[in-house]
């Protein structure tokens, strides 16, 4: 038998002990505590209620939820959210097509089509470029991968489910046509709803 | 109209009122325990429900949950005692409402040169009554337990109708006390005791003698046993979520929802019966049949529908004050375990009431009352 076998349960701290002790064991001082806790929330959260609704405070808060979608809370800047495509001035993709973000990629998710681009200066400009979200795991080194800064993961929306897979697959018009979120991390542009979404 | 019918017209008012008051505490009763649940644990609790965008903080949720009970399927077991198992729901639902009878909400009302007594029925056994009504819940939930044809169900009928005895007896002796003290077993007149003065040698008129404070002992026993004659956390040993989903595992829709119904209306039951008994019932202090008289003097004479319009409201706002707590004691304290809840009911409960029917007897003998 080792020599530091545990023989009492006994935490160091009595309150979280086991072992009740006598006063546990009466219980109704103890239930009388418990029943002062809740109680003290309850009139504490009334007051703040009452204080919102009757006297219109607007910093009063009886709860702490979020009444989502209706409120949002403010998103990180450095949230991850559905990718955009960066335009040029024209409005063609900023993109040259060079698959680095389809290489780096660990869900496969990126597929991308290169052609010539008019302009010599340019070398390519992806002529497909979808997203498949229902594989992408918003790992964001799509971003972090290209040397044109042509991918960016800002618009701030993440409602985008779908009814089934093939909506979520989302090609390059929709993504050049996204706006980066607001500061405090809203959506700018319109949520694009996918085809199995929209009302027939 | 003649004489007999104006009679029955007049007593049917104190029987529709308290229909109504027990039926609609009931119903209301789910949208106070998600609410004050909410408000207690800092959320906000069901709001969503609305007709034509008007919410009334969710008030239209007891509604909501009625028209999704009646619209689901009603699955009856294909082994059950199907006579049994359709009428469980109603014989739980039935004690539960008709166990207010005999519990008063006012002294007497004068109308068209007629006394009305402010109980619907009025009963010089009105406390057994109300005990008998409460135990007899019970039978349903047995029903419920045997005609599933389920063994969790079983057990369930079987840990209520355990718990339910282990409760009663606690819940009969600890009322010993409070009939030892007014003198009656008709609670009309525990009440009008209750208006007495405590103690005019010492206090002179200034404190009431509510139940609460001469027998407290009693009080905290009566309100224990009563939490676990409502089955709900912490005793919720029959219906418990997570262990066995107890009686009603069989049961759907509004059946399931009468069960449910039944559990609140106990809880509504309760909380009138400690009102009645503990908390003066529709006394307010210092009101006498004539109007306010203060014990430093002042008098303010009302008329009789006065008082007895505010011996109601007292009587109306005691009760919610009372559900109030056991609402706030069901979201605060964990569940017991069955062997717990047994050996609470029958190691300390009951020998406790024995012993404060066995004090408050030498009491009343020192005191020169019995």
């Amino acid at each position: 038998m080792p020599a530091s076998y545990q023989t009492d349960n006994t935490p160091a701290d009595p309150r979280h002990s086991s072992r009740l002790g006598l006063r546990q064991r009466f219980y109704v001082v103890e239930v009388l505590v418990g029943l002062a806790l809740t109680a003290q929330h309850f009139f504490a959260n009334m007051w703040r209620h009452t204080l919102r609704v009757v006297f219109r405070s607007k910093t009063a808060r009886g709860a702490v939820t979020i009444q989502y979608p209706d409120e949002r809370r403010p998103y990180s800047p450095r949230l991850r959210s559905l990718h955009r495509l960066v335009r040029r001035e024209d409005g063609s993709p900023r993109c040259v097509a060079c698959m680095m973000c389809e290489t780096v990629c660990p869900a496969h998710c990126i597929y991308i089509v290169a052609t010539e681009h008019p302009n010599p200066e340019i070398e390519k400009v992806p002529e497909r470029f979808d997203i498949d979200l229902g594989k992408c795991v918003f790992c964001g080194y799509c971003v972090e991968a290209c040397p044109e800064d042509a991918i960016r993961m800002d618009t701030g929306i993440l409602e985008f489910s779908a009814y089934d897979r093939r909506s979520m697959i989302y090609t390059k018009e929709t993504l050049l046509a996204l706006e980066p979120a607001r500061p405090g991390g809203g959506p700018t542009s319109p949520v694009p709803i996918p085809p199995s979404r929209r009302p027939v | 109209m003649s004489g007999v019918a104006l009679d029955l017209l007049l007593q049917a008012i104190p029987v529709g009122f308290v229909m109504f008051v027990v039926l609609n505490f009931g119903g209301l009763l789910t949208w106070v325990e998600r609410k004050q649940s909410a408000i207690m644990q800092d959320r906000i609790g069901a709001n969503r429900a609305s007709i034509f965008g008007i919410r009334i903080l969710g008030l239209l949720h007891p509604l909501a949950d009625a028209v999704k009970m009646l619209t689901k399927e009603d699955f009856t077991p294909a082994h059950a005692d199907r006579l049994m198992f359709k009428l469980a729901p109603f014989v739980s639902v039935f004690f539960g409402l008709t166990a207010f009878a005999s519990i008063p909400f006012g002294d007497t009302l004068q109308i068209m040169g007629r006394e009305i007594q402010l109980q619907a029925v009025t009963l010089n056994v009105g406390i057994l009554y109300v005990l008998a009504m409460i135990s007899l819940g019970v039978y349903g939930l047995m029903m419920a337990g045997w005609a599933s044809a389920n063994n969790y169900a079983l057990l369930g009928g079987q840990r209520a109708a355990a718990l339910m005895i282990s409760a009663e007896i606690a819940i009969g002796a600890s009322i010993m006390g409070v009939v030892m003290v007014y003198g009656s077993l008709n609670m009309q007149d525990i009440a009008r005791g209750q208006g007495q003065p405590l103690l005019p040698q010492l206090f002179g008129n200034w404190i009431p003698a509510w139940g609460l404070l001469t027998q407290p002992v009693a009080f905290v026993l009566f309100l224990t046993a009563g939490i676990a004659s409502t089955k709900r956390i912490p005793f919720d040993t029959p219906e418990g979520e997570s262990e066995i989903i107890g009686y009603f595992v069989e049961y759907s829709g509004m059946k399931f929802g009468m069960f449910a119904m039944g559990d609140f209306l106990e809880t509504v039951v309760i909380a009138g019966m400690t009102t009645a008994l503990f908390l003066g019932g529709w006394q307010v202090p210092y009101l006498q049949p004539s109007g306010f008289v203060f014990p430093w003097g002042a008098a303010i004479p009302l008329p009789n529908p006065a008082v007895a319009g505010l011996q109601v409201v007292a009587f109306l706002t005691k009760v919610v004050v009372m559900i109030w707590l056991l609402m706030l004691i069901r979201w605060t304290l964990p569940r017991f375990r069955y062997d717990q809840a047994m050996r609470l009911g029958w190691l300390a409960l009951f020998p406790l009431s024995i012993v404060n029917i066995l004090v408050t007897a030498l009491v009343l003998l020192a005191v020169g009352k019995a």
